[in-house]
This record gives structure tokens, sequence and C-alpha cells, in this order.
């Protein structure tokens, strides 16, 4: 029994910096290094109206980011976050522009829709058996559908509604404390990571959802109701995809239905630089949030440099193999 | 592979016996150690294979049966110890250099793709080539196919596809498969626990005819009558250790059974009978296709309730129906004197129930949470602040009180399940169960993995909530586990219950008996 004893102690000094912890710190590395790598050879990248520019250009992404994140770590994955927060969107448009209802009808009508969604999706995957990966593609293009034709296939514009863009590039803030513009859109993405946050890590709901992407059959024979709170992870997923949806749509001015393919690849991609486990179990949202910063840092940087916009997503694709590389060594170390 | 361990320690002069056999021996281990995070699989191991012989390998569950055929096979490291085929030392880095030196290994459970064919089964990863290497030689693949099928002397058309044969005939794929590598050494894990009596016969004759042609077969098996059939000698393990190997013509069972559990026969450990308790559980005519077949019992509270019999006998089968984690065809299930319809853990777990999965690394715990979250896990709900927020100082507490209560190892409760010992584990198991107020334990394979030491705490422990109250029922393979721990013992055999026996009379005789009655046989 002694050298069990001696190896267990072994194991709790290492657990000190456990392997989320780290790889959280690398995917803060990366992110200070690249700031400081633009600062020093583009002119304009380090201006307080830049990083405006950038922490605006994060919050869509790292509201889908964190939507994902719950699902990834329950063990799922969520290929309709994009197009659900097309739909929300729409569905805003619909409520505030078509019905003439005020503006806190809208957001409920995005918050629910986006909820409905994602509760569809669960249940499929809960009470169906239908692999996440599927019934989350089908959804994908449900919602995708779905939003062209209720707005027609055209554009809802908000301009009944002009407080709408307070959601997203007003600076409420700005007639607090003059000069400091920061849009309003990103205080929503922090609130909502914050909140997130504490969902994951305080509430019971959170602790279902690390159970649940550990070992869900283990989850199960004690007794957990892993259907039901599969299928809430999915619902909360979606009823934060409403939140992208508000945001984006308010800063476009408009609903537009088209949009929405590929955001969320984008999504997993902050989430897997950001080091959360795509086996679930494993991860945070601050990782997330980080994520998503690298993202946005990288497309304004080079954008600086001058460097033709598309070499983003050649970069992007590199750091989520450098990032699952990082992990794949750290997890072989502990 | 380097022996770097020297320790004299080996037990019983039995392997010396066979050392004046002709010419070097095919397959030989000695020193054979290795360590798993908190076990110790095996020590000092030996063992030996002639050519031309079937060495039979017995040993309770969690002998290191299993381990030392990984080691022979490639797919584990030993730390130390030293393997010769032939006389000549090997390393065996990978299962393909297992196969390279002509070892081939047949799984209790099949590896075969089922939308294949035999052929390309057989051939898969070394398929015969033509055309500058970039096409199959189907051809070549089938006629070579066809060869070793009737070199076994089966009739399997190479171009069936696989997963249309039955078990027993894709077994015989399988060893067409290890027989093409030219394997000198054939190791078979239990290759009868899938088959039916004329199945048997016909896999003892291809043996038979293996045998012949110079093959060495370890064959590793629970059924006696099987030794004695066909095996030319025994080897003995016991709790990771090689005990004797003997020749199996003049071996009986008797001594056989009683190398395998040596120690710890002593009746004075044997349970406490009880006197007329209420009853908590009754199982009245449960039914679930073939594997579980008009189950009744009852059990009463303060008993420990023994299940035992051979592997795939449906006493876990019958655990996970009565905790609502497989559904029944029929069956009543009374929990305290009321019927209960039961059709998830959920609704178990609700009903005071608990199952202890032989597989705690699967079912039982979730290895990467913490201690704390692991015993709690089933029970958070009572320790929220306003049913949202966990309240992690009440957790903390509660976690660390039973750590405390259950002598739990663990330098904290933070520290991940996975790095516990494996008896360790199973305390933070029972720890969830207590926590959740369950009062009906079910423990399938209590002390799978866990050290000898471990072993006799954990049955102390669980004779000591018993004298509390709760009732257990134990389901396990180790006879002497059986009957040291039960007041009453229920035998199973082929889903079916064939004997129940006083725990303070019954012997590994009287069970072996009714573990073997195969109801089908006399059926057909």
């Amino acid at each position: 029994m002694t050298d069990i004893t001696l190896e267990q102690a072994g194991a709790k000094k290492s657990s000190l910096f456990s392997t989320a912890a780290l790889q959280k710190g690398v995917a803060f590395v990366v992110l200070i290094a690249l700031l400081a790598f633009f600062s020093i050879f583009t002119e304009n990248f380090a201006a307080w109206n830049n990083m405006v520019n950038i922490m605006q250009a994060t919050a869509v992404n790292g509201v889908l980011g964190v939507a994902v994140t719950f699902v990834i770590i329950s063990g799922g994955i969520d290929l309709a976050v994009g197009t659900m927060m097309t739909l929300t969107a729409v569905m805003a448009g619909l409520v505030l522009t078509n019905l003439g209802m005020p503006l806190p009808v809208g957001i409920a009508a995005a918050l629910a829709s986006g909820g409905v969604m994602g509760l569809i999706s669960g249940s499929a995957i809960a009470k169906l058996k239908i692999p996440p990966f599927i019934a989350t593609l089908g959804m994908m293009q449900i919602s995708r559908g779905l939003a062209l034709v209720f707005s027609g296939a055209k554009p809802i514009y908000f301009n009944s509604t002009p407080n709408y863009k307070y959601l997203s590039p007003e600076s409420s803030i700005s007639s607090l404390i003059p000069g400091f513009e920061v849009p309003n859109g990103v205080f929503i993405m922090f609130g909502v990571a914050i909140a997130a946050s504490i969902v994951l890590n305080r509430s019971l709901f959170g602790r279902y959802i690390f159970a649940l992407g550990s070992n869900e059959e283990a989850a199960r024979l004690s007794g957990v109701n892993v259907d039901f709170w599969k299928i809430l992870t999915y619902a909360l997923s979606g009823a934060i995809c409403g939140v992208a949806g508000l945001l984006i749509s308010s800063r476009l001015n408009s609903a537009q239905p088209a949009l929405g393919l590929g955001y969320e690849l984008d999504a997993i991609a902050a989430v897997v630089i950001g080091g959360t486990s795509l086996s679930g179990g494993r991860g945070t949202i601050l990782g997330t949030i980080i994520g998503a910063f690298i993202m946005s840092v990288l497309t304004n940087g080079l954008r600086s440099m001058g460097v033709q916009e598309e070499w983003k997503i050649v970069v992007t694709g590199v750091i989520i193999m450098v990032a699952v590389f990082v992990d794949i060594i750290l997890r072989r170390r502990a | 592979m380097s022996v770097s361990n020297d320790r004299e320690e080996a037990p019983g002069g039995a392997a010396d016996r066979e050392q004046g056999a002709a010419g070097q021996p095919l397959l030989s281990l000695s020193d054979v150690e290795k360590s798993f995070p908190g076990v110790k699989a095996l020590r000092g191991v030996r063992f030996d294979l002639r050519a031309g012989e079937v060495h039979a390998l017995m040993g309770e569950n969690g002998a290191g049966k299993s381990t030392l055929m990984k080691i022979i096979t490639g797919v584990y490291q030993p730390d130390s110890g030293e393997m010769r085929v032939s006389g000549e030392p090997v390393s065996v880095p990978d299962p393909r250099a297992a196969q390279a030196l002509g070892i081939g290994i047949i799984h209790q459970e099949l590896f075969l793709m089922n939308h294949l064919t035999a052929a390309q089964n057989i051939f898969i990863g070394r398929e015969p080539r033509k055309g500058f290497g970039l096409f199959v030689d189907e051809q070549q693949m089938r006629a070579d196919a066809d060869a070793l099928f009737r070199r076994m002397k089966v009739d399997i058309d190479p171009d069936v596809e696989v997963g249309t044969l039955t078990v027993a005939r894709q077994q015989l794929v399988e060893i067409a498969k290890a027989l093409s590598f030219n394997s000198r050494v054939l190791i078979m894990d239990e290759p009868t626990s899938a088959l039916n009596e004329t199945e048997v016969e016909h896999l003892f004759a291809i043996i038979e005819d293996l045998k012949r042609q110079g093959v060495g077969i370890v064959y590793i098996t629970h059924k006696m009558d099987e030794v004695k059939r066909i095996a030319d000698r025994v080897t003995v393990m016991r709790d990771g250790q090689y005990i004797d190997t003997l020749p199996a013509a003049t071996t009986d069972m008797a001594t056989i059974i009683s190398l395998m559990v040596g120690r710890e026969l002593a009746d004075s450990t044997r349970a406490e009978g009880r006197g007329a308790e209420e009853e908590v559980l009754r199982v009245e005519g449960l039914n679930r296709g073939q594997v579980i077949r008009n189950v009744s019992f009852s059990l009463r509270r303060g008993e420990i309730l023994g299940f035992a019999g051979l592997m795939g006998a449906g006493r876990t089968e019958v655990a996970r129906a009565i905790f609502g984690a497989d559904p029944i065809d029929s069956g009543e299930i009374t929990i305290h004197g009321r019927r209960q319809a039961i059709s998830s853990p959920k609704d178990a777990v609700a009903l005071g129930l608990a199952y202890l999965s032989e597989d705690r690394k699967h079912f039982g715990l979730v290895t990467g949470m913490s201690v704390s979250d692991n015993i709690t896990m089933a029970s958070w709900r009572r320790f929220t602040k306003g049913r949202v927020f966990m309240d992690d100082a009440r957790l903390r507490e509660a976690s660390k009180d039973y750590v405390a209560r259950l002598k739990v190892k663990t330098p904290s409760v933070f520290q991940e399940t996975r790095l516990l010992s494996g008896g360790n584990q199973q305390k933070v198991v029972i720890a969830k169960w207590l926590l959740r107020d369950c009062d009906i334990l079910i423990f399938d394979e209590p002390t799978r993995g866990i050290d000898i030491g471990a072993k006799a705490e954990i049955y102390k422990l669980l004779q000591g909530l018993a004298a509390q109250g709760k009732s257990i029922i134990v389901i396990s393979s180790e006879l002497p586990e059986v009957l040291r721990l039960s007041h009453r013992i229920l035998v199973m055999c082929e889903g079916r219950i064939t004997g129940e026996l006083d725990g303070r009379e019954a012997t590994q005789e009287s069970i072996m008996h009714l573990a073997t009655l195969r109801p089908s046989i006399a059926a057909e």
C-alpha cells in the first residue's frame, strides 16, 4: 500500500497543473504572443479603436462558442449553432418588424426559438438515439431552411425598432465614461460567458454536464436522469444561439437569412483552441472566449499587415491542429 | 525484454519436473512481473509450452491469466522477466511482433469485420498482391483461405460474408486467421463459452488435429471437464502468481480447485446465519429472452445473498434487470412489500436499490472526476443551494466523512478517482450508494481487480453493512468469496436458478455441481 500512497502524492502535485488549466494557459500565451507580434509589426494594430473593433468582431463567435462548449463538454456536438443563430434573428425580425411588437417580445422570441430548436435536437439525440452529429446536421438544414422560408429569403430590417441597435453596436457605457466607446455587444458576450461559467462550475446542471461527458453510463447507473439533462444542454445551447442571433442582427441592423453556414465551424474551432476536449468531460468557458479572441486577432492583425485576408483561414487551421497536438502531448504526460 | 529481477520467490518445484522434456519448449516465460497503477498484476510468473501439446491455464478471475496472455502477444510490456521462443530470447514490443514469431490468439470476443468475407478477414492487412502491388489478388487469397479451411477440415466458403455465419463458424474463421500466420503457438481464451455441445466437439477435433501438426495450444478455461478432455498439462495461477503445473490426466478436479482458491478456506470466516428478518426484495418469474429464464428469489434485511455460477450464467443480467438497466419480458419485483415497476436505474435508485458493476471503470465511476464528485454523484440533488447551485462546502464535508468511515486511501477528496487503487475505487463506489441511503446493494464481482489485502477489507466492509441492516446481493465467480460472505447461495446456469444452498453447508463442489447443471442439455 505504501507505494500507492507515494504514487498518489506525486499525482496530486501534477494535478495543480491540470491539463485543462495548462491548455488554457497555452491558449492565453498564444493570444498574448499574437497581440505582441501584431503590435510590433503593424502600425495601427495596438490603437484603442482597433482593440474595440477586435472585441466587437469577437462577440458573435464568442457567444456561439459558449453555446457549443456546453454541448461538447456533455460529450456531444452541435453543428446547428450557426443556422439556429440565423433563424432566431429572423424570428426577432418577424416579431419586431412584421408584427410591430415591442423590443422585449422580439428578444424573447429569439431566445425561445433557439431554445425550442435545441430542445428538438436534444430530444432527437436523447430519446430517438440519433447520433449528435447526424441530429444536429439535420437541425442545421432545418433551421437554415426555415430561416429562408419565414423571411421569404429576403433580409428583414429593424428600421421600425430604433432601439434595436442598443443590443450590439451602440455603446451605453460611453455616456457614463466619455471616450470609453466599448459596444454593448461586447458586454453582452462577457455577461453570457460569466453566467455560463457559473452554470457550468457552480450549478447542479453544470455538474451533470461534466458527468455526462465523462461517463454517461456511470451517470445513468447512478440514477441520474441522463435524457433530461442532455435535452436541457441542447436547449440551453439553442437559447444562447438566440443571444448570438440578436447580436449579429443588431450589428447588421437586419436579419440576413442567407447567413449562418460556417459559423458553427468557427465556434467549434474556438472551443477546441480553448482546450475543451472534443471527447467530452473536460473544458472551460474562459478557454473558449480566449479561443474566439485568437481567431479575431488573427483576422484583424493579418489585415493590418496587409496580408490577404484569406490567409487567416489557413492560419486558423494550423492553430487548431497545434492546439489539439499540444493537448495530446500534455495528456500523455499527465 | 531483460532479466532485471532475479528475486528468488517462485513457489513450488513442479515446473522442474518438466525440464527433462525433449528439446526446447516452444514457448517459455520466466520471472514475469507486471504492475498497473495501484495493482501488482503479475509477480514471478513462469509458463512453458511444448510443441503438440494443449496446456490449460486456469485460475479465478483476476488471477492474471489475461495479463500474461497480453504480454505474450505484445499488447502489454512486462516490467521485467524473460520470454523465449524455441529457446531464443525474444522481445515482443507489439502484436505484430508476436505474429511474426508465430504466436496467434483467439479472443473470447471475436474481432472480425462482419461485412467482409471470410477470406478478406483472414488476410486483412497482408493481402496477396498483383499488378505491381496495386491490386489484391482475390483468386490467390481465396485459394489460400480455402487451403486453411481444408487443413482444419471445415467447410466454409471463403467468399461468405462473416456476419452471416454463426458464432461457432466465426470462431473457426478466427482460428484460420491465427493459423495463417504460420502460428506455432495458439492461445485460446475460453473458446467454448459461446458454443453448443456439437460445436464444442467439432472444436476439440480441430484442436486434436492441430496438436498432431505440432502446434502448441494455450487453453484458458474455467471448465474442469474440458481440461480433462483435451489438456495435457494444467498450470494454475492465483493472485498474479504462478502456483503449479500438473499433468491433466492424473490430477483430479478437487486438487485443481484447491490450488485455484488456495488460502482462506477456513470455515471460521464463514458468515453467521441470519434469523427471520423481514423480506425487503422479492423477485418472481423474471424473464428476459434466453438469458434470464423464470428467475425467482427473495432477499431479507441484513442478509448477504450470494449468486454463484459460471461466466455467462445470467447473474449480471438478473442484477441489471432488477436495477432497470435492461428491459425485461416479464416478472414481478416487490420491494418492502410493495410491487414496483422499475423501468430505469433512476426508478431503482429512488427505491433504495444500488448496483455496483463488475466493470467499475465503465459503469461505476466517472474516473476523470474527483473522489468527492463520485461519492456525491447519486446525491447531488440533496447538496444544492436553492435547488440550482452546488453547496461545495457540504459536498466536501459529506465526502470527507465517508472517506474517513470507509478508510479510503486518498491524499484528498479532490483526487481524480482514476489514480486510486482498485480497492479504494470500490470503496468510493460503495460510499456513493451509502450516501444515497440505498439499503439494497447489489455487488457484481465486488473484488475484481483488487489486491488480496484489500479484498479482506472489502469483505469486512460488506459484512459490517449487513450487520447494520443493509441487504446485500453478491455476484461472484470466486467460490471462496461466495462461501465466505453469503448467508444463502443461489446458483445459476444458463439463465436459470439451478439450486439454493445454505451458506454454512455449501461447498465448492456442491456449487460447481449446480453451476454445471445445464438444463439445455437435458432438454435437447
